[in-house]
């Protein structure tokens, strides 16, 4: 009897413990996203999100962050195209033209998921000494190409986990059919495309927050860059920089550039979910 | 019939070349890296480099010790707050949880794992460095602004949590269900199969999973430079303030290019940054596929 009424202790001092560390990482993630809404709140208005900065824009005086935003987006988005460009190539040649239990597949996943391990200063330094090598100095351009290295990882890895598990069934029957290997991708696109829509916003969300790549190679700048060459401004890297200002004003600016962020990060999240949920008709 | 063919070819052959361009990146970056910091590695012996804590770049100087130690005690800690609490709610969410509470749980999580460092260390300036610095730190020393190894390591741990938890549930879930059933059958509680059946049977997933999730600490460098305190010198406790790899790299970017060996040592520290993620990642990844392979 003693051994069952000190098992029946253990259960339930150990489903404690669980219940416990739950509830600290929902405090955890409720306190980091009150945080940042509270603070960013107050210093929020609409000339911060609409404004470049002004004159007196780092002792205090107007403007907003504009430039950051814009200078986020622009390099985002180049990356985004350029690093599908290739990862779904990567992506479907792994999962239609490999074999499942092939040796280069497996080396293959084990190279990206050891460049997806791979912290962003890193990249920062890479890409910084092979921007020295062909001359470039911290812009546009530079920032373009070690983002695009970052994200190409993050896009392989959750690309693949997406179409791993598409029934082969549907690829024999088109091979059964005479269909060669790149035909049967308009049949094997269509079943992954879900996926890869939301991989491709899972990465987004990671590379428009990260910093320290960013702070080798886009510089920062007060203007919207007008050609590859020159520097850009980037949201994480406003938040950072402002947020170790002495004057309480451009503190504020931090905050409210961390709202902006905070909110981007979570609308793209969000949209991943909605999409792995709802277009998934094309689905067998 | 002879186009098709050709089209297959050619796109296979293309995509065959843009894959192992991709695997090329890691040699390339090792490579890069390695040049670069040529001049630093001939200047000065390894030794000296790894464990001296003379830090005077513009003597020409690098001891890295200090940051050494500074990543070693803020990585450390990090686990160690991070590691219970991935482990009771990974086992929570696949033994006990009703689907209604994952339901809400995994969202959390998820959220937890899209935040940008950035965000982490702004709320480690807010929230984390006052509390120290107010609550914490007038227990033990006279006085502390707050910017500690323990600050960088709360924060690294929350950034840590998400990844754990959801490597857990991966290994968790590939224990068959059958041993469950089994160790239940014979009147255990769902305490003693979750530990003595599910997580010694993970036992090699956990240490993988902790392995990749150190790494990860490892090279964070936003968040923990935002919190550490940035001062040269060996920690000696835990409200000691630190100044981890990533956080010198980031650091002093702008000025290393006027002192030719101070960029060479800088790239050193990416590079050692980079070997022990490459080791750490290709040995935990390698166990991982195994037990991912078991379980197909």
């Amino acid at each position: 009897m003693k051994v069952s009424r000190n098992k029946k202790i253990k259960e339930n001092v150990a489903k404690l413990l669980m219940w416990l560390s739950m509830a600290i990482v929902v405090v955890l993630v409720v306190s980091v996203v009150w945080t940042v809404f509270s603070k960013g709140a107050k210093a929020m208005s609409w000339d911060m999100v609409s404004k470049l900065p002004g004159g007196g824009f780092y002792i205090g005086k107007e403007g907003g962050f504009l430039n950051a935003i814009v200078g986020s987006l622009m390099i985002v988005g180049a990356s985004t195209v350029l690093g599908l460009l290739v990862s779904i190539p990567v992506v479907l040649f792994l999962n239609v033209y490999l074999h499942k239990e092939s040796r280069l597949a497996y080396v293959v996943r084990l190279a990206f998921d050891v460049l997806f391990g791979v912290p962003s200063i890193v990249y920062g330094a890479f890409g910084f000494t092979l921007m020295i090598w062909f001359g470039l100095r911290t812009s546009l351009l530079g920032g373009i190409i070690v983002i695009t290295l970052l994200i190409i990882p993050i896009f392989v890895r959750t690309m693949d986990e997406a179409s791993r598990n598409f029934p082969r069934g549907i690829l024999d029957a088109c091979l059964s059919l005479g269909a060669t290997r790149w035909e049967t991708l308009k049949v094997v696109v269509r079943q992954i495309a879900p996926g890869i829509a939301t991989a491709t916003l899972l990465s987004v969300g990671r590379a428009i927050g990260d910093a320290a790549s960013v702070m080798f190679t886009a510089g920062y700048t007060d203007s919207i860059p007008t050609s590859l060459s020159q520097p850009a401004a980037t949201l994480p890297l406003a938040v950072f920089f402002q947020l170790s200002s002495p004057i309480p004003e451009v503190v504020d600016r931090a905050y409210a550039a961390a709202l902006v962020l905070t909110i981007i990060v979570l609308l793209i999240s969000i949209a991943g979910r909605f999409i792995t949920s709802h277009f998934s008709r094309h689905k067998v | 019939m002879n186009i098709r063919i050709l089209k297959d070819r050619t796109a296979r052959d293309i995509m065959l070349v843009l894959t192992l361009l991709s695997i090329v990146m890691v040699a390339d970056i090792a490579i890069g890296l390695y040049l670069k910091s040529k001049p630093v590695l001939e200047s000065e012996s390894l030794w000296t480099l790894l464990f001296s804590s003379e830090w005077k770049p513009l003597k020409g100087r690098f001891g890295f010790l200090p940051f050494l130690m500074g990543t070693v005690w803020v990585t450390l800690l990090s686990i160690t707050i991070a590691l219970p609490i991935s482990l009771l709610t990974a086992v929570f969410l696949t033994e006990y949880a009703r689907p209604i509470i994952k339901k809400f749980v995994f969202p959390v999580l998820d959220i937890l794992a899209a935040l940008p460092s950035v965000i982490y260390g702004v709320w480690g300036v807010l929230v984390i460095v006052p509390w120290i610095s107010k609550s914490v730190a007038p227990h033990f020393v006279d006085f502390s602004t707050g910017y500690t190894v323990l600050a960088a390591g709360i924060v690294l741990s929350v950034m840590v949590v998400p990844l754990l938890v959801s490597l857990f549930i991966e290994v968790f879930s590939s224990v068959p269900v059958e041993l469950r059933e089994a160790s239940l059958s014979l009147g255990a509680t769902r305490w003693q199969t979750a530990l003595r059946v599910v997580m010694r049977k993970s036992l090699a997933g956990i240490l993988a999973s902790s392995v990749l999730a150190v790494s990860r600490a490892m090279g964070e460098t936003i968040a923990v430079l935002m919190v550490c305190g940035c001062v040269v010198g060996l920690p000696h406790g835990l409200l000691d303030t630190c100044y981890p790899i990533p956080a010198v790299i980031a650091n002093n970017y702008g000025e290393m290019l006027s002192i030719p060996l101070y960029e060479s040592a800088l790239m050193f520290a990416a590079l050692m940054l980079f070997a022990v993620v490459l080791i750490f990642n290709l040995v935990s990844r390698v166990v991982l596929y195994r037990i991912e392979k078991q379980n197909e």
